[in-house]
């Protein structure tokens, strides 16, 4: 239903790509030295917080145009033009939401994962953890609410709004955190995942890879979450025309006879 | 004066669910309109869509001469609905209400005491919280503040229900002193006594769309009335 | 404007003077948070005077939680909000009237919380002008943000439930910078406690610019 001939050869290549990342990053890059087999959880863990902040921005930057859009509230055929198009980027707010939080879950499952390898520890209460996983619980927040059914225009307006402020508080939730864990705590960590280290080549290659085929893979998915809430509206629309006819036959009495 | 409503083609959804499916409706200035019909037949949501409270869509939509289909909002303040729930704060007292409705509407205490004294909400009733009034007490309440905002178009849902006798006369007289005064009101009932909605056009709804418009039964006998 | 303002903001304090749900149920509930965390720290003395700055935190914001949902609640009964919609308020001052409103009242739970923790955990203040100024700031944030996040989830199904979800990780910050500044000021940690008052502040400054922007899509629709 929601597949084109464009889809299919993205997600094909995609899945391929994945198949061929599984063999670059658990044979052909090399263990790390100090790491050992747990630096190959960066091949998943570094691309998927890529897609995920990719994600959170591109929510943000639709959700600015949803508000854009409805501002004017014109009437007439510029009316409808923008409520389309305010139509279009709340579903791309929405779908980018989902790939963003099932991404940031992803990033925090892995890390953590790596962590207690290489830490020893599940959780480090660090800046950049710490705002991660904030920003991963306000957009579930932010899916929790375009769940509700409501108005569709109001709800459209008011997860914008949500999603705006979540951006606009990222930089303080991360500045204040920063700022806590710094003068808090006896030395930054050494060894991060993915940090600033040196690499070897094959490495480097299969990072770069990896990310490449987790960019590919979440355009696809992305995609195809857009064209499943179209379809949706679509539905709802042509289920109006019907609903229209049902509604106009309603029998009429004078009087309130039947009690529903 | 125009038209206090023009509607073509109106189609609100609630819900996705179409409340009103295209409800073509004229409302003279001044004209006292009775809305009829079976429940759920959109009444209620053709009184709120009067009210620039529900998103529409359609070929024309005009109260009051603003245009519903560009802005909903500005129509608003020149607007009373009493809707069947009664929208008062249940915590506060009688005098407490009135005040904040008088202040909400730029109207003098003169004015709200004298929309009080009309409700007959003088004297012990006003120190008491609105949550412990009877259904048709609070009902009074929302009137007497309807009254304070002197709107030009009066939107009411089953204005006569729970009303005690001289509540129904005073809201009768009120109605009738609005429209003399240019004001537009249009009401939705399930009422059967004629005498009392004599001076009324009668507009039936049924399936969301206007069935049936019949003038005033006793047209003659309207002034007595108003 | 302000003259609307003014209006909404008495009307929610009439209410509260009526119904007394703040004085009578929220700041009880403040208070016991204090007990039960006493509970969970085995009423070790160390332990919850190191914490108090914290607790005092963690207490106001489900105060501010509860406080928000509450405010909201009185206009979604019998449709009071189309009420104000038809007078012709602007969303910005329902927003604003709500907000100041909600911060008197909290101002009242800090107040209470503040001589709960006196009482309970034996703290003693070193810096009042510091445990003042971050205390008004971060209060003040709360009552904004609970006021936006009351105004986005008001008349929805389960917005009870949701309300805590959205309103936590947006407050965050003002946990984290009050706290830091409160441990200085009670004398826990020698910290820069007016650096954190002043991002307490900055963290104020931008709910009142997102309040303004916010107001109009929040509330301008059924």
């Amino acid at each position: 239903m929601t597949g084109s001939v464009a889809t299919r050869v993205l997600g094909a290549i995609g899945l391929a790509a994945a198949a061929v990342m599984a063999i670059l990053a658990l044979w052909v890059s090399p263990a790390d030295a100090v790491q050992g087999d747990a630096v190959r959880l960066m091949y998943v863990h570094v691309p998927s917080i890529w897609v995920a902040y990719g994600s959170f921005v591109l929510t943000a930057f639709a959700s600015a145009r949803v508000l854009w859009r409805t501002r004017s509230g014109a009437g007439g055929t510029e009316g409808v033009i923008a409520d389309r198009q305010a139509r279009h980027w709340d579903r791309v707010a929405g779908a980018a939401a989902e790939l963003g939080v099932m991404f940031t879950g992803l990033t925090l499952v892995t890390g953590s994962l790596w962590g207690k390898v290489t830490w020893g520890t599940y959780w480090q209460w660090d800046a950049r953890l710490t705002t991660t996983v904030l920003l991963f619980v306000t957009h579930l927040g932010y899916l929790a609410l375009r769940r509700l059914p409501a108005e569709s225009r109001a709800r459209a307006r008011r997860s914008a709004v949500m999603a705006l402020i979540a951006v606009v508080n990222l930089p303080i939730v991360h500045y204040s955190v920063d700022w806590w864990r710094t003068l808090h705590q006896e030395a930054s960590l050494e060894i991060g995942i993915g940090g600033d280290r040196n690499y070897s080549g094959e490495m480097y290659w299969t990072l770069l890879y990896s990310w490449a085929t987790f960019t590919l893979i979440a355009l696809w998915i992305g995609i195809h979450r857009y064209r499943v809430l179209r379809l949706e509206e679509l539905a709802e629309e042509a289920a109006l025309e019907e609903l229209l006819s049902v509604r106009r036959s309603e029998p009429s009495h004078d009087e309130p006879v039947t009690e529903r | 004066m125009g038209a206090a409503v023009a509607f073509e083609g109106v189609v609100a959804l609630l819900d996705r669910f179409p409340a009103l499916a295209g409800v073509d409706l004229s409302v003279e200035s001044g004209e006292m309109v009775c809305l009829r019909g079976p429940n759920g037949a959109g009444k209620t949501t053709l009184l709120r869509t009067c009210a620039g409270l529900v998103p529409l869509r359609g070929a024309r939509a005009e109260v009051l001469g603003f245009d519903l289909i560009a802005d909903r909002r500005t129509v608003r303040r020149h607007v009373g609905l009493l809707g069947h729930r009664t929208p008062l704060y249940g915590d506060l007292r009688v005098d407490d209400q009135l005040r904040h409705c008088a202040a909400l509407h730029c109207a003098s205490d003169a004015e709200a005491s004298a929309a009080a004294e009309r409700f007959s909400l003088e004297g012990r009733l006003m120190g008491v919280a609105i949550r412990r009034l009877s259904e048709g007490q609070q009902r009074r309440v929302a009137l007497a503040c309807l009254t304070i905002a002197r709107p030009q178009l009066w939107l009411l849902d089953e204005p006569h229900a729970g009303l005690d006798r001289t509540s129904r006369d005073a809201l009768d007289e009120l109605l009738g002193d609005a429209v003399t005064a240019g004001a537009t009101v249009m009401f939705a009932t399930h009422e059967t006594d004629s005498a009392r909605l004599a001076a009324a056009r009668q507009v039936t709804l049924a399936g969301g769309r206007v069935s049936m418009s019949a003038p005033a039964p006793g047209a003659g006998s309207s002034a007595d009335v108003a | 404007m302000w003259r609307e303002v003014w209006l909404i903001c008495r009307k929610d304090l009439t209410v509260e003077r009526r119904a007394r749900v703040t004085l009578i149920q929220i700041v009880p509930t403040v208070l016991l948070i204090l007990v039960v965390f006493a509970f969970a720290f085995d009423a070790n003395p160390s332990l919850l005077g190191a914490g108090a700055g914290g607790l005092f935190w963690v207490a106001v914001l489900f105060g501010a939680v509860l406080g928000a949902k509450r405010s909201f609640d009185i206009e979604a009964e019998g449709g009071n909000l189309d009420a104000l919609r038809l007078g012709g308020l602007s969303p910005a001052a329902i927003l604003w009237g709500k907000a100041m409103a909600l911060a008197v009242q909290m101002a009242a739970v800090a107040v209470f919380t503040a001589a709960g923790l006196v009482v309970l955990f034996s703290v003693t203040v070193t810096d009042w002008p510091l445990l003042l100024t971050a205390a008004v700031c971060g209060t003040a944030a709360f009552a904004i943000c609970g006021c936006l996040y009351g105004a986005m989830t008001v008349g929805l199904r389960s917005a009870d439930t949701l309300l805590p979800l959205l309103l936590i990780p947006v407050a965050a910050p003002v946990l984290l910078a009050g706290t830091r500044a409160f441990d200085v000021a009670l004398g826990t940690s020698a910290d820069q406690g007016w650096s954190w008052t002043a991002l307490l502040a900055v963290v104020l400054i931008t709910y009142v610019a997102v309040g303004w922007a916010a107001a109009g899509p929040l509330l301008e629709d059924a």
